[in-house]
């Protein structure tokens, strides 16, 4: 992959909770329109590598990190980063699904609206667009005033998506999207995702091997903090270089 | 361990039995002493309630006539105790729950709030009038007798709210923050929102509370009956009117009317408490 | 270890290709001893015997297919159960090959061979050490021996070449040896396959093991 392509780069990324180290000197290039998969077993560092991204580790006590994560080459722990606007530009999906309770057309319009949009017709544009892109149109264009938390869960999760799309990120973290769907939500978000990553740079974190072989294009490997292995999925999958990837990927761990 | 069968007095099935059977009439007896309360207090109530006892001032020191004045000056004392109660207490519990470091203060404050729930109501009633009455130069006075209360209950709503505020999930607010929102922006617009049943529901309880207090008001709200103009005038109370009315042995059937409707009340607000609950979370399809 | 069951299940199936593989073995070596001794009975016990071994290959692949759809095999199991679906296939063609072999000795019945047989079993007998040290390949994870066995392929080759040339001269100078020396031809041909699906093997077991995909013939 050429430079140019990078979109987000950590180099060196260290991360201490007090004094337990969850992060051991992680470089990883994230490829620009490219989905991105960081597997590895619970409590590996995988969804605490991705909340370095967007910086929501910041609202964790007590967290202190080295090191750097380039965004577009710049590093978005440098002191005069707006917060607001790289969070903006980096949304974020979370394991579950969580829509505010209001109604459906609010949760869409909600991050739009704390951005400083206000009329109507630009938000209604928003709305549709989004629930669109999120491929939730279908299901809910006809009751946008219904409340979202009644949903199913894996609409719910769509809605979540879509309501990350409206303000329009250049690229999405999903935390363990589908840990609480069933088989065909999951399905749904997969393909929600390979259509999604045209438009956007995708950074997954799974606990399900299968759905990290069939949706990314690149896998990371994540053991204890560090990142064992990174590189092109099929190779992840057929055939790792580290013993330890393949021992978990083959289920012979411990 | 065939040896401890053989000891055992009564078979674990007797145990079984018996024991349940003290639980049950635990939860009778609870039953029970509210049902004959409100029992003996309708039967002996009921009979002075219609539309004039509730609508009329009431005559010779309340011996006839009604008890309007008293139903509104309680009306008048609770709102401006919830109104003010209200946004200090939410406005407290926020800050505790979402901007407080943890540190000696924060913990001084939270204790500050427990003793202040602590504080046996006479004592608020005296604070009230050295402090509202005499040194404010408030007087006995709605404005009085509703501050007065609105420290009673106070400790009551911030723990309330910080209960409701505690219970909305964090990862709500991880999906505003995840927007790009602000921590004020995520408080005003997800967390307060959902907070809100709660809050609601920890405010109007504190009410029910607030609404059948005596000591509290006796001493800064007045005992006037004639109906209020403006908050900085005196008010006699429900409660405290049923005090006067039992004390001085004016009307025994009066008093019992009076304390039916303050009961009545009470319910009623309750009542409503639990119902506003219900229908946020059908509303918002929360389940808790 | 976890997902004990699965291992057992992937231990098994590797012990199934081995017992496949030593029935294929079986069949070749019993098919060229029928041929050079005329022993039609031999002949058509490898013909008949056929039958199981199908049996086994078959179950070998139903094991491999449920596995697939069952436990997702990943890495390492994954190349090893693509490698047993194709070392699975070359096994059964090399024991239809061996009944090919034994048709036609009961073709042939007690009419005489046109000349000793002595390259043709030799080539039968490269062929069942290719397939033995192919399977100890198999079994060890070795992809050092699949490399070496792969080169015994050569030797068959050249064996073919040289039984196919001498059958011709010998066809070419008596027409009357015709029946007889194409019937050779063909299992002298037959036998040059078997160390092609052996070799294909080799190729399999590198698969399995290193992961990289080879030609070594």
């Amino acid at each position: 992959m050429g430079t140019e392509d990078i979109e987000i780069e950590s180099r060196n990324l260290n991360l201490w909770y007090g004094s337990a180290q969850a992060l051991k000197d992680v470089s990883i290039p994230i490829e620009k329109n490219r989905v991105t998969a960081l597997i590895g077993p619970s409590g590996c560092g995988k969804s605490t590598f991705i909340r370095c991204i967007n910086r929501m580790n910041d609202l964790i006590k007590g967290c202190r990190i080295t090191g750097k994560v380039l965004f577009e080459g710049r590093d978005v722990y440098e002191k005069d980063v707006d917060v607001v606007v790289l969070r903006k530009r980096i949304g974020m999906v979370f394991q579950k699904p969580n829509p505010f309770p209001m109604s459906i057309y609010d949760n869409i319009a909600y991050g739009p609206r704390i951005h400083g949009t206000q009329a109507k017709r630009e938000l209604d544009e928003v709305v549709e667009d989004s629930l669109k892109a999120a491929a939730l149109w279908d299901e809910v264009g006809g009751i946008l005033d219904k409340p979202a938390l009644d949903l199913s869960g894996g609409q719910q999760q769509r809605l979540c998506i879509a309501r990350t799309l409206a303000v329009k990120p250049d690229v999405i973290l999903f935390d363990e999207p589908c840990s609480a769907l069933d088989p065909i939500s999951t399905a749904r978000i997969e393909d929600l995702i390979n259509v999604l990553k045209h438009d956007y740079t995708i950074i997954i974190v799974t606990h399900n091997m299968q759905q990290a072989a069939r949706v990314s294009d690149h896998t990371a490997f994540f053991l204890l903090g560090e990142m064992i292995e990174f590189g092109e999925t099929k190779q992840i999958f057929e055939r790792p270089v580290e013993k330890s990837t393949e021992n978990y990927i083959t289920g012979r761990f411990g | 361990m065939s040896a401890a069968v053989r000891t055992r007095i009564f078979s674990p099935d007797t145990t079984d039995r018996v024991a349940s059977l003290l639980l049950w009439a635990s939860a009778i007896a609870t039953v029970l002493i509210l049902l004959s309360i409100i029992g003996t207090i309708v039967y002996r109530g009921i009979g002075v309630i219609d539309i004039s006892f509730l609508l009329d001032s009431p005559r010779m020191s309340g011996a006839e006539g009604g008890i309007f004045p008293a139903i509104v000056g309680t009306l008048c004392l609770v709102a401006v105790a919830i109104l003010t109660a209200g946004p200090v207490g939410v406005g407290a519990a926020v800050y505790l729950t979402e901007y407080a470091p943890d540190n000696g203060v924060t913990h001084m404050i939270t204790f500050g709030v427990e003793c202040l729930a602590g504080i046996p109501s006479i004592v608020i009633g005296l604070f009230g009038y050295a402090f509202l009455v005499v040194y404010l130069g408030f007087g006995f006075s709605i404005l009085s007798g509703g501050l007065a209360l609105m420290f009673m209950i106070l400790p009551w709503t911030v723990r309330a709210s910080e209960e409701a505020i505690k219970t909305v999930s964090g990862d709500l607010k991880e999906g505003s923050v995840a927007l790009g929102a602000t921590k004020w922006q995520t408080i005003r617009q997800v967390v307060l929102p959902s907070a809100l049943p709660g809050i609601t529901t920890g405010v109007i309880l504190g009410t029910g509370k607030a609404i059948g207090e005596t000591a509290v008001i006796m001493y800064t709200a007045g005992s006037s009956l004639l109906l209020p103009e403006s908050i900085f005038e005196p008010v006699r109370a429900l409660p405290y009117h049923l005090y006067i009315l039992a004390s001085e042995g004016i009307s025994d059937d009066m008093a019992y009317g009076s304390a039916a409707v303050l009961l009545g009340m009470v319910l009623l607000i309750n009542f409503t408490a639990v119902t506003i609950q219900r229908y946020y979370q059908a509303r918002s399809g929360l389940r808790h | 270890m976890v997902r004990e069951q699965y291992h057992e299940e992937l231990t098994k199936v590797r012990q199934m290709v081995l017992k496949l593989g030593e029935m294929a073995g079986a069949s070749i070596k019993n098919s060229v001893e029928a041929l050079c001794d005329h022993n039609v009975e031999q002949a058509e016990a490898v013909i008949k015997g056929d039958a199981g071994i199908d049996d086994h290959s078959a179950k070998i692949e139903i094991k491999c297919m449920r596995l697939l759809a069952l436990q997702q095999p990943m890495a390492r199991d994954l190349r090893m159960i693509g490698a047993v679906i194709k070392i699975n296939l070359d096994l059964e063609r090399m024991s239809d090959l061996a009944v090919d072999i034994a048709k036609i000795t009961v073709a042939i019945g007690d009419e005489k061979h046109i000349k000793p047989l002595i390259d043709i079993p030799r080539m039968a007998k490269i062929a069942c050490e290719m397939l033995d040290s192919v399977l100890q390949a198999f079994s060890e994870s070795n992809p050092d021996l699949a490399y070496k066995t792969a080169k015994c392929d050569d030797e068959i080759d050249a064996l073919f070449d040289q039984v196919r040339r001498e059958l011709i001269t010998l066809m070419i100078e008596d027409p009357r040896k015709i029946a007889n020396a194409s019937h050779l031809t063909f299992v002298a041909r037959y036998l040059e396959r078997i160390g092609d699906h052996a070799t294909n093997i080799c190729e399999s077991v590198v698969y399995m093991v290193t992961g990289d995909r080879v030609k070594l013939n």
